[in-house]
């Protein structure tokens, strides 16, 4: 096989791959409910967030 | 460990193994000291061997006020996080920040006005320019990165970072790195390639300290709390792999003799040129996004309090960028010995990069959809949020700037000059700035900055400031290469070179303005963050304070 026609499978091959990512984020069903959890992650550590500002639970500054 | 052993304080066997290594360490470079002839790489040994038994001194006296069991990985079935290395790491930012923007400042100054170079090697341009970006690029927005790195995967993994001494290895390692590169350059030790200047003793320790660094990160993945891998941490990982292999194909030198600091590459000629801008180009988007975005996805949606605008998209475009990057090095070589099919592959590769980076950009942006109110009275949140329109400005001039035709006006003018800081103060700058003000007072204990009137000022200080270097460097750059282009009709060449510097002269007095305004931004900060640790509200929290005491 000529080096060019390896040039052209992996051009060809990256693109498949490109579609096969954007099929998998947008296409399948079965990710959505992952990528909404995922997308909360920032979010999961509350007590951790409440404990650096010097929070109670409910949000209300601690006096010092 | 068993149980049982609780109680008997022992050595353990990462204690024991780096202070062995340190003190072999310390050796080899006292051997060096002695044998060497070059007086700067002399200087160089002896740093070593002071930082080596400052190393083998620390970790026996950590040891010795430490308490016999490891730190817990959990306290009330809470992760402990260890905060320790991530407030040093904060602090060096805003230290090097400054030093580096000062000096940034200082060569400006000096191309405005030449006398400045005092005739003296230590404090030329040629040697002052690279103490400058590297001092931003790697101290500034490295310690930003490593902080906010070691912050992020243990929040969102829900774990605490893994490893004990190595953290510490890495954020003092890699200071220790800055340190021996930034001496360097003044006491004229380079390898002369741009954003790549330390010599190989520097390369090899930052090699060290960069795999320990990939090591802490994703154990630190591996060992997380919840199913999934947050976007910022695909980014982050990202950004530490990438640079590993670029730093180690770059930097691919032969020493001239363990004595010597010269060393020669293993590339030559055009070869060499392709591996500094694959090099180069990598470094802006790896290390200058691909590490930011990591920021961005993880401090707008705290700070906006809502998730990001579309998880999906940050999956597409982090795959595109990731790939795309790879491509588009060739475009600091257009209309040189580089073969013409490899320009248009760079030139292309830096069109398709639009789409990617408008991707992250716009991702960013609309997660403040529905709460614009926010950016109204949120400094921190304008920082974050603006720094986001810069990048899209950015990402947008560079792929036009890639054109053959319109670099054939923009390259080796103020424009790229102009483009550069339009990243580099406008979004990395910006948006470490805006991560900074969100970690200090969640790292030290305090539920507020000392003042969130200082941050506005700041803010808009900085915003001024970048608008006035990068709009006078795109008119003085422009200007430039029109009238290097210009011809008479006899085909001579209408100015001299001389005459297009004495024409770029009130501009880049308003450059170094701009570059005043941005320092000043950065004192006001450093005043408010003394403050914020010094004082103010303490927070009253075992859960925060009793991990700091252990690492402090």
């Amino acid at each position: 096989m000529e080096i060019n026609d390896l040039r052209s499978i992996v051009t060809v091959v990256s693109l498949l791959t490109f579609l096969g990512i954007v099929w998998w984020a947008y296409g399948v069903k079965g990710n959505k409910k992952r990528f909404e959890e995922a997308a909360m992650l920032p979010f999961t550590d509350e007590e951790a967030d409440r404990a650096e500002l010097g929070q109670d639970r409910n949000g209300q500054r601690k006096a010092s | 460990m068993a149980p049982t052993m609780t109680g008997r304080k022992t050595l353990g066997a990462g204690e024991g193994s780096l202070a062995v290594f340190f003190a072999l360490f310390a050796l080899l470079w006292l051997f060096i000291a002695s044998k060497t002839t070059d007086a700067a790489y002399a200087f160089h040994a002896w740093l070593f061997v002071l930082g080596s038994i400052v190393a083998v001194v620390a970790i026996f006296k950590r040891y010795m006020a430490r308490p016999a069991e490891a730190p817990p990985q959990e306290i009330d079935g809470l992760p402990n996080y260890n905060f320790g290395p991530i407030k040093f790491a904060s602090v060096m930012a805003m230290f090097w920040g400054i030093a580096g923007f000062l000096v940034g400042d200082i060569i400006a100054w000096q191309l405005a006005f030449p006398a400045l170079n005092f005739d003296l090697p230590w404090t030329n341009f040629g040697r002052l320019r690279p103490l400058h970006t590297s001092a931003v690029i790697f101290a500034f927005g490295g310690n930003v990165l490593l902080a906010t790195s070691f912050y992020v995967v243990q929040r969102t993994c829900r774990a605490r970072l893994a490893g004990d001494l190595s953290p510490w290895f890495v954020v003092l390692g890699y200071n220790f790195f800055i340190l021996v590169a930034g001496t360097g350059y003044l006491l004229g030790i380079t390898q002369g390639k741009e954003y790549a200047e330390p010599e190989w003793y520097a390369d090899l320790w930052l090699t060290v300290v960069w795999v320990v660094y990939f090591l802490v990160f994703v154990l630190t993945v591996a060992k997380r709390k919840e199913p999934h891998i947050f976007v910022a941490n695909w980014f982050y990982i990202a950004f530490i792999l990438t640079i590993a292999v670029l730093h180690l194909g770059n930097n691919a030198t032969v020493p001239v003799s363990i004595f010597s600091p010269k060393s020669v590459i293993v590339w030559s000629g055009v070869q060499d040129a392709m591996f500094q801008w694959w090099y180069g180009h990598n470094a802006v988007g790896f290390f200058l996004t691909a590490g930011f975005l990591g920021i961005m996805y993880y401090y707008i949606p705290k700070q906006a309090e809502r998730p990001v605008y579309s998880y999906r998209l940050s999956i597409v475009h982090f795959w595109a960028l990731i790939f795309t990057y790879m491509w588009a090095g060739p475009h600091h070589l257009h209309y040189t010995a580089l073969p013409d099919w490899a320009q248009s592959i760079g030139m292309l590769f830096s069109l398709v990069l639009l789409a990617p980076s408008w991707g992250g950009m716009i991702n960013g942006i609309m997660t403040l959809s529905g709460a614009w109110h926010k950016l109204r009275d949120d400094p921190i949140l304008k920082f974050l949020i603006v720094s986001l329109s810069f990048y899209g400005m950015s990402t947008f001039e560079g792929p036009m700037m890639a054109i053959k035709t319109v670099n054939a006006l923009s390259h080796y003018t103020d424009w790229t000059v102009g483009h550069v800081h339009s990243g580099a103060l406008g979004w990395v700058a910006m948006i470490s700035i805006g991560s900074i003000y969100y970690l200090i007072p969640r790292l030290f204990g305090k539920s507020e900055m000392f003042s969130v009137k200082l941050i506005t000022v700041h803010f808009w200080v900085a915003t001024i400031g970048v608008v006035l270097y990068i709009a006078s460097m795109w008119i003085s750059g422009v200007m430039q290469g029109l009238m290097w282009r210009a011809v008479n009709a006899d085909g001579t060449l209408t100015y001299s070179f001389v005459e297009s510097v004495k024409a770029s002269y009130p501009f880049w007095a308003i450059r170094f303005l701009g570059g005043v305004l941005f320092l000043a931004g950065m004192l006001v900060m450093a005043y408010n963050m003394l403050k914020t640790i010094a004082g103010g509200r303490s927070v009253d929290d075992a859960r925060v304070l009793v991990p700091a005491a252990h690492h402090a």
